[in-house]
């Protein structure tokens, strides 16, 4: 996106008294809601925001409840736990724990947006800024989801996948098909490829190359596990280390180099493998994302009511719903639940925005880059750019460390005691942005879990390591893991961890070694 | 660009398999939580849906995921009173949890998930593998009612069944038949005379004589066409009814109960709440039930529901009065070939000791003759009277009666079972 040029003086929302505004309802009309689109995609492309193609759904609070089970997505595979989460959230929602979302917005072309029915019109307003201009403009340009997923084609692939499960669960059995799923949903944050683009997928060419990928992928199997001595012992020596590197996208090397799986397990485990491959982008910008949406509806909407497009109820109504969302409690307040994306994100966003025009001699210290920059073109830049990880990292203020007041708390094992190494002052503002930029780092959260030996020519057992980041432990269910890595690889599955210098130790084991008997 | 989709109208239960799903893979500890409630389901609660709570360890999708330990670091909003250096102590019980995104369920791995499930669900869970006893045997035998359906069309029948159409067109399939081949003879010969009569030939009485013998043939065919009548007694078609059995989806349950002294309350609800499971065990199986409550003390009487489980009597026993009460009931309201009757008995035992011959004798002579099922609960911890060992005879000579012991609530569902176990033999 080079050729967008910003007119800084155009920027500025003109000044138009409507005599008439748009109605305020509260009820929503299908006109009402075209009028308001149309207006908010008239502010949205003066901002250059570049959107997929919108389709908003008007659904009722049932329906919400059915995306919601199924991970937001308009169509999915069936699974027991889908119908654990519709029964959790459904009776979370009706005791009056959790208040519905107010929209969900998927990441496809066009991009799917949900409304629910018992929204005023302010709130559909809100959405539709939020939703359709904010983070379908995220989902189209950020470069994580531009080289990650492919929104034109989820939904066929989605369509494919359920019809292939389905498929499957005629032919060998619901059971059956449940075991894998299970095993592969169990390591489905250990099936992203991290560094390597993924090839596009959809629907028809999936159809089409699913069965060659059968037979191939079998023989391929077949191939890696041929039990014919063929080579010299030389040979033999140089393959001995399989895989050659340690793989860490566990999903895939199953589907791949798993002995006793069927072509139609390992399509299961391709289809697990691929969901997650395209959530995994939304894992890493939450703040962004959130942070992006928030500060367009704010903007959006801001812009229409100085045109006076919006009356003044509305603009109320809208505030009130906003400064909720992007409300941060403070850590021992009782409904501090770690920080809110809505908040840093959305506060990060509009401090850019004002570091590039109401810079003081701080921001001139700290961001020199940005001071005097037009405002537009850098916040594009930076939601094109960065994750929350790297956005944090490159710009988050000292004034947003005194606005939230972080503090960095230290827990170290072998202490007795926490320690609190960094305020919101001069002396801990960097140290702060470090630690708080390394909290979204997922490298960091997820345990870091690698193939890193099969024994080809013997038990063929797999090696699994566990490289610790910062001494931090597995959880303790690992037995169970392993009983899924089991399931799935079908031989002796062994857990080290890398302990450095002092080599590895055996965690765990599937099946667990009996006891030796004299 | 964007365009609007209502879809307010599409189905919401998409996740309706999936909820299955969850039922299905979790059924046994669905079970057994079902069967924990009905000892402690409020007894009058028929209708409700059925609260299901299951340990949420039991349910947890497993993931690799950092334990507690180690050295991390924290980055936190909203700093009241801490300056650098501060220390503060460790909070018990693992405190902010892991800082992955699994935030909210961390700390909390002990709680319960609890959900409900419709009164169908529960009731499938609840009747899981039981069946009505001797059903299919005796299905047959006690048919009496009716009904009538149409069956085709016969000859002979009374003038308000004929059948007009069928009727008519038998009358003109015939008509056809007896003068399609007069009709062709009467148009060549009406062919032929035209012919004569329009030709201008020299030999004028021989033609003459030729159209009078043509008109004499075609005024014959035309009578004998015209003799064909136009329906004929033997054209009528009746409609035909027909009778056939239907079984009877009727059932009426009979509640015995012992209300004398020796009955307390909590006796009293245990017999409720058998009752109810029984009653919602038909309920399955009939379209309409009704209930018949006698209560007895040395005199049987017919009651309501509400004075049948609270109101207090004192005085003996007298079971066979309610047996013969139930008798009575049965002679004048509930005709056996049209109803299914089942019957539920509960006392503590306790019988004047010369009644209990009575009773067997009433129940083997005639109430088990037609009875589908008979269920004797004996309500208490002591040991078994004479009433008991009187049915005891019965128990093994009849197969629609059975009879258990309960000695606490929470034997209620396991008899119940017991009744009504699908029988893999027979």
């Amino acid at each position: 996106m080079t050729d967008r040029l910003h007119n800084v003086e155009n920027n500025q929302p003109t000044k138009r008294l409507t005599d008439t505004p748009l109605s305020d309802g509260p009820d929503w009309t299908f006109s009402l809601l075209e009028d308001y689109q149309t207006e908010i995609a008239r502010v949205a492309k003066h901002y250059a925001l570049n959107t997929y193609p919108n389709q908003i759904e008007i659904i009722t609070s049932e329906q919400m409840l059915d995306a919601y089970s199924s991970v937001g997505m308009p169509i999915n595979y069936h699974h027991w736990s889908f119908g654990k989460k519709f029964i959790e959230s459904s009776q979370n929602y009706k005791r009056g724990y959790m208040g519905l979302a107010y929209e969900i917005v998927i990441n496809s072309d066009p991009c799917i947006s949900y409304l629910m029915e018992e929204n005023t019109m302010t709130m559909q307003a809100l959405v539709m800024a939020h939703a359709c201009y904010g983070h379908n403009s995220f989902f189209k340009n950020n470069y994580l989801f531009k080289t990650w997923t492919d929104a034109s084609s989820i939904i066929d692939y989605l369509m494919f996948a359920r019809n292939y499960i389905q498929h499957c669960e005629q032919k060998y059995g619901v059971e059956e098909v449940e075991e894998i799923l299970d095993s592969c949903h169990a390591l489905m944050n250990l099936g992203v490829d991290r560094y390597k683009r993924p090839q596009k997928i959809s629907m028809f060419e999936e159809q089409k190359r699913q069965k060659e990928r059968e037979e191939y992928l079998q023989s391929q199997v077949n191939d890696l596990w041929r039990t014919v001595p063929s080579m010299n012992v030389e040979e033999q020596k140089k393959k001995q280390n399989v895989p050659a590197e340690p793989q860490e996208n566990l999903l895939y090397f199953f589907e791949k180099h798993a002995p006793l799986l069927t072509s139609w397990q390992r399509e299961l485990v391709r289809i697990v493998r691929k969901v997650s491959q395209y959530f995994y982008p939304q894992k890493q910008t939450q703040v962004m994302n959130e942070g992006w949406a928030s500060f367009w509806h704010y903007t959006i909407l801001n812009h229409l009511f100085d045109e006076g497009l919006v009356t003044e109820r509305f603009i109320l109504e809208f505030l009130q719903s906003h400064t909720n969302v992007v409300a941060q409690p403070s850590y021992n307040s009782p409904y501090y639940s770690g920080i809110n994306p809505y908040a840093l994100g959305f506060a990060m966003f509009t401090d850019i925005r004002r570091m590039c025009e109401n810079p003081d001699d701080e921001d001139k210290e700290w961001f020199p880059d940005l001071v005097g920059k037009n405002w537009l073109d850098t916040l594009h830049y930076a939601m094109e750019n960065f994750k929350d990880e790297s956005f944090i990292a490159q710009y988050l203020s000292p004034k947003m460390i005194r606005k939230f007041k972080l503090f960095n708390l230290q827990d170290h094992e072998k202490n007795n005691m926490l320690e609190v190494t960094d305020i919101h002052n001069e002396q801990g503002y960097k140290a702060i942005r470090q630690s708080l930029a390394a909290q979204y780092n997922l490298s960091q959260i997820e345990p870091n879990i690698q193939v890193t030996k099969v024994d080809v020519n013997g038990d063929r057992s797999l090696s699994l390591t566990y490289t610790p980041h910062a001494n931090i432990p597995l959880a303790k269910n690992i037995d169970e893991m392993l009983r899924h890595v089991y399931r799935l690889w079908g031989f002796d599955v062994k857990l080290y961890i890398d302990k450095g210098n002092a080599g590895k130790d055996l965690l765990a084991q599937c099946p667990e070694p009996e006891v030796d008997s004299p | 660009m964007a365009h609007f989709i209502d879809r307010r109208l599409n189905g919401k239960n998409k996740s309706a398999v999936n909820r299955q799903r969850f039922l299905r893979r979790y059924k046994s500890q669905i079970k057994k939580a079902v069967a924990d409630s009905i000892s402690q389901r409020s007894v009058t609660d028929t209708e409700s849906r059925e609260s299901v709570t299951i340990p949420k360890r039991d349910i947890q999708e497993p993931i690799f995921h950092q334990g507690k330990g180690g050295d991390r670091d924290r980055v936190l909003p909203g700093n009241d009173q801490f300056s650098r250096g501060d220390k503060i102590k460790r909070p018990e019980g693992g405190g902010q949890g892991s800082g992955s995104g699994e935030a909210s369920n961390s700390g909390e791995g002990e709680d319960d998930f609890s959900f409900t499930i419709s009164m169908d669900e529960y009731l499938n869970l609840l009747f899981d593998d039981l069946e009505l006893p001797n059903l299919q045997q005796t299905q047959n035998e006690q048919i009496t009612e009716y009904e009538t359906y149409r069956a085709g069309f016969k000859s002979e029948g009374i003038p308000t069944n004929i059948d007009v159409v069928r009727s008519l067109k038998g009358a003109q399939a015939r008509r056809i038949a007896l003068t399609a081949g007069k009709k062709k003879k009467l148009k060549e010969l009406e062919a032929e005379l035209q012919e004569l009569l329009n030709s201008t030939t020299t030999n004028k009485s021989q033609d003459r004589s030729l159209i009078a013998q043509l008109e004499q043939q075609i005024l014959q065919l035309k009578q004998r066409i015209a003799k064909v009548p136009f329906i004929d007694t033997f054209d009528l078609k009746y409609r035909n009814f027909d009778k056939r059995p239907i079984p009877s989806s009727r059932a009426v349950m009979f509640c015995l109960m012992d209300v004398s002294g020796s009955m307390d309350q909590a006796t009293k609800d245990i017999a409720k709440r058998f009752y109810i499971l029984l009653y919602q065990f038909l309920t399955r199986s009939y379209d309409n039930i009704e209930v018949v409550y006698i209560r007895h003390h040395t005199q049987a009487k017919e009651v309501d529901e509400q004075e049948f489980f609270y109101s207090q009597e004192t005085g003996g026993t007298i079971v066979s009065s309610a047996l013969n009460l139930m008798e009575e009931i049965v002679k004048e309201r509930y005709p056996p070939g049209q109803w299914n009757i089942y019957a539920a008995q509960a006392s503590d035992g306790d019988n004047w000791a010369d009644d209990s011959p009575q009773c067997k004798r009433i129940l083997e002579q005639s109430i088990l003759q037609y009875s589908r099922y008979f269920a004797y609960i004996e309500i208490t911890q002591r040991s078994h009277q004479t009433l008991w060992h009187e049915y005891e005879h019965l128990n093994v000579k009849f197969e629609n009666f059975a009879m258990k012991n309960i000695k606490y609530p929470g034997d209620i569902y396991p008899v119940f079972r017991e009744f009504f176990q699908k029988q893999t033999s027979s």
